[in-house]
């Protein structure tokens, strides 16, 4: 696979490493508790189609990047940087 | 005695001045360079090759090319011997070793052949039907005859002495198949100067134009391969890959190749044998032609039967036909004029012919030979080798022809696997009477020429440009359009015959040994997907994947089912499209290759000082240093830990994790990374710190100096380096990237080595440069930056793992060796020792502290004891869940271990059980996570997870290991075995 890297264009998927749904940007406030942290760490969805992920530079240049991949055809429909989606505020 | 001679302008494409001498079950024989094995065998009157997968029968070659499901042979020997090797795609070189495969004595008289008396009972699904009573001989009994009886051919069972290497190519376009449709395609971009790779599977590019003996403006088609072929090799911008097999397709472009490098030479020499080749390509063009089918006839398996076309190939490629005698006439069988152009070829170059059988009422002869209109073939004889042919007239009548060889023309089958390879299904084209890749295969691939059923060879030519001038389209180029070679029509007008009806067995796939009466059986026991009468009958599997049964045996089924072929539909293609090596795959990485292997910057120090290696991740680490005298490992070991007890040890600790971190909201950002509090720590002072993960367990840990304002160093386990760094920048960048903060990771840039023992600081004062190294200046968990040896800059921090007054001393890493050989030599007189990661581990244990075998992934602070660590004040990773239930109630503890008998070895990983309880999972109280022999308390020692631990000191415990039956008693005592209040490490 490829990867659109915004800042160094199209990079082998084998310099990624993969984490998996970037909902992981989204951690609770602490005082969301036990139940908040639960859903945070377990439970994740796993969509037959369009999918929001985090893929870790870690052969490049660290950048951890949100990919939106369709998980039918792994079609990589985007890549933005994820330290740009967290300060815009949507995960 | 085959080969054929001819006038040199029409010669065949071989050397006849380089003579090569090969053997075949030990034979001598003699070819020429550019034969194949199968070319040569066949020259040397060789019909016989080998023996069928199940049945045993004899079997000869069957194909000119990739698609062989007979000629197996066992290429080379010894620690070279490569079974199931195709002997069509074997290039001859002198010396080569060739030998039969599945028989047991003679290919000859192979005395495996009477299984095929047990036909009856080796049908369609007998694996599942039959040796199922009773069970238990099925892996004693039935199996292991069953794998003797059917196999393939057998490994060496050595090492591979070979060997590989891997390439990544980044091309415009990536041709596959160098024939008429893929030459042009080629030469139409690079004209147009797109960077080309042009691969293909043979030795000789030209594809089909090798095999025809057709004219091109009417030269030898040879000689237009030859022109285009140096045009292209002449271009920059253009990479021929022959030899080079395109063997799958991945997302995004990505093309997985394996090119032979040096499979056609006697021994790789300083070459690699294989190279895997990684090509990412803009656009792909899939020309990959197409396969010949036959048409299953009563006993149709023998030697002496193969492809129309194949036969074709080798009498104008090679100049050979395959008669056991060069007399004996050739037959064809045909349902299409593709048979006749085999027949015209044949008498071109003298061969003797009799006649061709073709199925078509009207059919009428193309040159002078018989043609037997509305006939077809209903049998054979000859028991190594054809010798008679029964045919059944357009009257009925039945007849037998003498012949040596038949080729069997059933139609052309596009080579489409490639654009299946993303589950693409083909689509039936009712007219051809072929599949073609459908419309739904891989993004960029374009498939062209006879593979897309545009197969004569003007058709080929016009579909390849016509795919190039559609990919640089795409691609934003513009490409003239190179002039196309004249060539004549070929014809095909098929009609559709696609097996002769009959009592007697007629083979579908040859390699797997099924026949159309096993489609039958199989379709009468309600396998009706295409795919359950796959796996039923074990049709298209092994190594040629059915690329000549495939079509074949859905028309089979189709027939029964009355479905017809399109909605019965193919199997899914998968990569790789020909076998390939696991040794390729694997690219090199093997032994000592296997992965990267960092060395310390001591590394060739502690070699050169009778250092045993231990590898932690990737990392090589001294684990102890053998002197003369001792003989086991034990002994180095217990020296070296006295010797940091009573003086002054070395260790080189490079190998933690070493991140730095800057920024004004370091300290912040720390306190969200560890559970303890960091952002209170002043300059110049070091704390242990936990980390978390966030469901609340223990990661790591480590300890975290602060260098200066809004500077820290990170320290992390070696095992988690990587790993620590990537959840950091996580957290910086994912959680919270409003922090100001930086981090990197400076591992590597650093050699540090840890010394220990009373003399520690004595050792020191001789290194550093005017440092104050006191007690009441440097106390423990004090750090600094300072120059040593006369003014090398170095950073110290006073730490101890040991539990005795301790220093690591980190200086750039290039000085490393000379900082070991500097501190060993001033040292000498304080007795100054090196130690490894086993005396290491042992001066760990004794003092109590974590590591790896205790942060396991299955423990909290709690456990450690080190609960109060964990900040309520604020938010850290894995705080929240680290205080719910099940977590936050866990009473096991860590203790200390020691056997009531001192001389009895502690297993690490026993579990442990109060004395006299019943040992079960509900009584089980805990486990060891590490143990080892304590010079220092003379007893074998152990720290482990004991229920309510820490209210149990002084109990007598059961430690069982059942798996190896032991079972111990140990006193609980503290963790601490050395100095538990902590006044030597502070003094």
């Amino acid at each position: 696979m490829l990867i659109p890297h915004p800042l160094l264009g199209l990079r082998d998927a084998q310099e990624f490493t993969y984490l998996g749904d970037a909902a992981l940007l989204n951690r609770p406030d602490p005082a969301a508790g036990e139940a908040g942290f639960a859903d945070y760490v377990y439970l994740r969805d796993n969509p037959a189609g369009v999918h929001r992920e985090l893929w870790f530079h870690e052969q490049g240049d660290r950048s951890w990047l949100v990919v939106t991949r369709n998980t039918l055809t792994h079609e990589i429909l985007g890549a933005e940087l994820a330290r740009d989606v967290k300060l815009g505020g949507t995960a | 005695m085959s080969r054929l001679d001819l006038p040199q302008s029409r010669d065949a494409l071989i050397d006849r001045n380089r003579p090569l001498s090969f053997t075949f079950d030990g034979r001598p024989y003699t070819g020429f360079a550019g034969d194949t094995l199968a070319s040569a065998l066949m020259a040397n009157g060789v019909q016989l090759v080998g023996r069928s997968f199940k049945y045993h029968r004899p079997r000869g070659i069957f194909s000119a090319g990739s698609e062989e499901p007979n000629a197996l042979v066992t290429l080379r020997s010894g620690a070279r011997a490569e079974p199931n090797t195709r002997a069509t795609m074997v290039e001859l070189f002198e010396g080569l070793e060739a030998s039969s495969q599945n028989h047991l004595g003679g290919v000859r008289h192979d005395l495996m052949a009477v299984n095929d008396l047990a036909a009856p009972f080796l049908s369609a699904g007998f694996y599942y039907k039959t040796f199922m009573w009773p069970r238990a001989f099925w892996e004693k009994l039935y199996e292991p005859a069953i794998r003797r009886a059917a196999g393939l051919g057998k490994l060496s069972m050595e090492a591979d002495p070979d060997s590989y290497d891997r390439g990544y190519l980044h091309p415009d376009l990536l041709v596959i198949g160098a024939g008429a449709a893929g030459l042009m395609a080629a030469l139409t971009a690079a004209r147009a100067g797109a960077e080309v790779v042009l691969a293909d599977e043979d030795a000789r590019m030209g594809g089909r134009l090798l095999a025809e003996g057709g004219l091109l403006d009417g030269a030898p088609a040879t000689d237009w391969v030859a022109q285009v072929l140096a045009e292209l090799a002449a271009l920059p911008n253009v990479r021929l890959m022959p030899r080079t097999t395109v063997f799958g397709v991945y997302d995004h472009g990505i093309y997985g190749a394996v090119e032979r490098v040096s499979d056609h030479l006697a021994t790789p020499g300083e070459q690699v044998r294989q190279t895997l080749w990684r090509i990412t390509a803009k656009r792909a063009i899939m020309a990959t032609g197409a396969t010949e089918r036959h048409i299953p006839f009563a006993d149709n398996d023998r030697p002496g039967v193969l492809l129309s076309g194949s036969l074709r190939a080798y009498a104008n490629r090679w100049g050979v036909t395959p008669q056991a005698r060069a007399t004996d006439p050739v037959l064809i069988f045909t349902n299409n004029d593709d048979g006749h152009r085999t027949a015209q070829s044949l008498l071109a170059r003298g061969v003797s012919l009799a006649g061709v059988v073709d199925s078509r009422s009207g059919a009428r002869s193309l040159g002078d030979y018989t043609t037997h209109a509305g006939a077809v073939v209903t049998g054979t004889k000859g028991r190594h080798g054809l010798r008679r042919v029964q045919i059944r007239t357009a009257d009925g009548s039945d007849s037998w022809i003498s012949c040596g060889v038949l080729g069997v023309a059933g139609g052309w089958n596009p080579n489409v696997q490639l654009a299946s390879h993303h589950r693409g299904r083909p689509v039936w084209d009712g007219e051809r009477l072929t599949f073609l890749p459908g419309p739904d295969g891989p993004a960029g691939l374009i498939p062209a020429g006879a593979a897309c059923g545009h197969g004569s060879t003007i058709a080929a030519l016009a579909d390849g440009r016509r795919a190039a001038q559609t990919a640089l389209t795409q691609l934003d180029r513009t490409a003239a359009a190179p002039a196309l070679p004249q060539a004549e029509e070929e014809p095909s007008a098929i009609t559709a015959l696609w097996h002769v009806p009959g009592q007697r067995r007629a083979w579908v796939d040859l390699q797997n040994d099924v026949t159309v009466k096993d489609i039958k059986l199989s379709h009468q026991e309600n396998m009706r997907s295409v795919e359950h009468m796959k796996r039923w009958t074990t049709l298209g599997m092994a190594t040629d994947q059915g690329k000549t049964s495939n079509v074949t045996a859905l028309a089979v089924m189709a027939e029964l089912t009355g479905n017809g072929i399109a909605r019965t539909g193919t199997t899914i293609f998968r990569p790789p499209y020909t076998p390939v090596a696991l040794s390729v795959l694997g690219g090199g990485d093997t032994g000592a290759n296997f992965r990267p292997r960092r060395l310390t910057p001591t590394h060739h120090w502690a070699e050169a000082n009778g250092a045993t290696f231990v590898e932690v991740g990737q990392w090589m680490r001294a684990q102890w240093y053998a002197q003369p005298g001792e003989t086991h490992w034990r002994q180095s070991v217990d020296r070296e830990a006295r010797a940091v007890r009573a003086a002054v040890g070395l260790c080189d600790v490079t190998t933690l994790g070493k991140i730095d971190v800057q920024g004004p909201d370091a300290g912040t950002f720390l306190d969200r990374i560890y559970a303890n509090t960091i952002s209170t720590l002043k300059p110049g002072r070091v704390r242990y710190g936990l980390m978390l993960r966030e469901d609340g367990f223990l990661y790591d840990d480590g300890t975290c100096a602060c260098l200066g304002d809004g500077h820290y160093v990170v320290t992390t386990t070696t095992g988690n380096a990587g790993l620590v760094f990537q959840r950091m920048e996580f957290a910086r960048q994912c959680l919270w990237p409003e922090l100001d903060v930086t981090l990197i990771s400076t591992t590597d840039a650093w050699a540090q080595i840890a010394v220990a023992g009373p003399k520690s600081r004595a050792l020191l004062e001789r290194v550093v440069d005017g440092f104050d190294l006191s007690n009441d200046v440097f106390p423990f968990m004090a750090c600094a930056e300072l120059t040593v040896c006369g003014g090398l800059p170095a950073r110290l921090f006073r730490i101890s793992f040991s539990g005795e007054v301790a220093y690591e001393l980190a200086v750039p890493a290039r000085y490393g060796h000379a900082l070991m050989e500097r501190l060993m030599e001033r040292g000498a007189d304080l007795g100054v020792t090196p130690y490894g990661t086993e005396a290491l581990a042992v001066l760990r244990i004794e003092k109590g502290h974590a590591a790896g075998a205790e942060l396991n992934g299955q423990t909290t602070a709690a456990m450690l004891g080190l609960g109060r660590m964990v900040s309520a004040k604020k938010d850290a990773i894995g705080a929240v869940m680290s205080r719910r239930e099940g977590l936050a109630d866990d009473s096991r503890r860590l203790v200390g271990l020691q056997p009531v008998d001192p001389g009895q070895k502690l297993p690490a990983g026993a579990h442990l059980f109060a004395e006299g309880a019943a040992q079960a999972l509900a009584t089980d109280e805990g486990w060891i996570t590490s143990a080892c022999y304590s010079p220092h308390v003379e007893s074998y020692i152990a720290l482990g997870f004991l229920e309510k631990g820490d209210q149990r000191l002084g109990e007598v415990i059961r430690c069982a290991n059942p798996l190896e039956g032991q079972d111990i008693s140990a006193r609980v005592v503290p963790a601490h075995f050395v100095d538990p209040e902590g006044g030597r490490l502070r003094d």
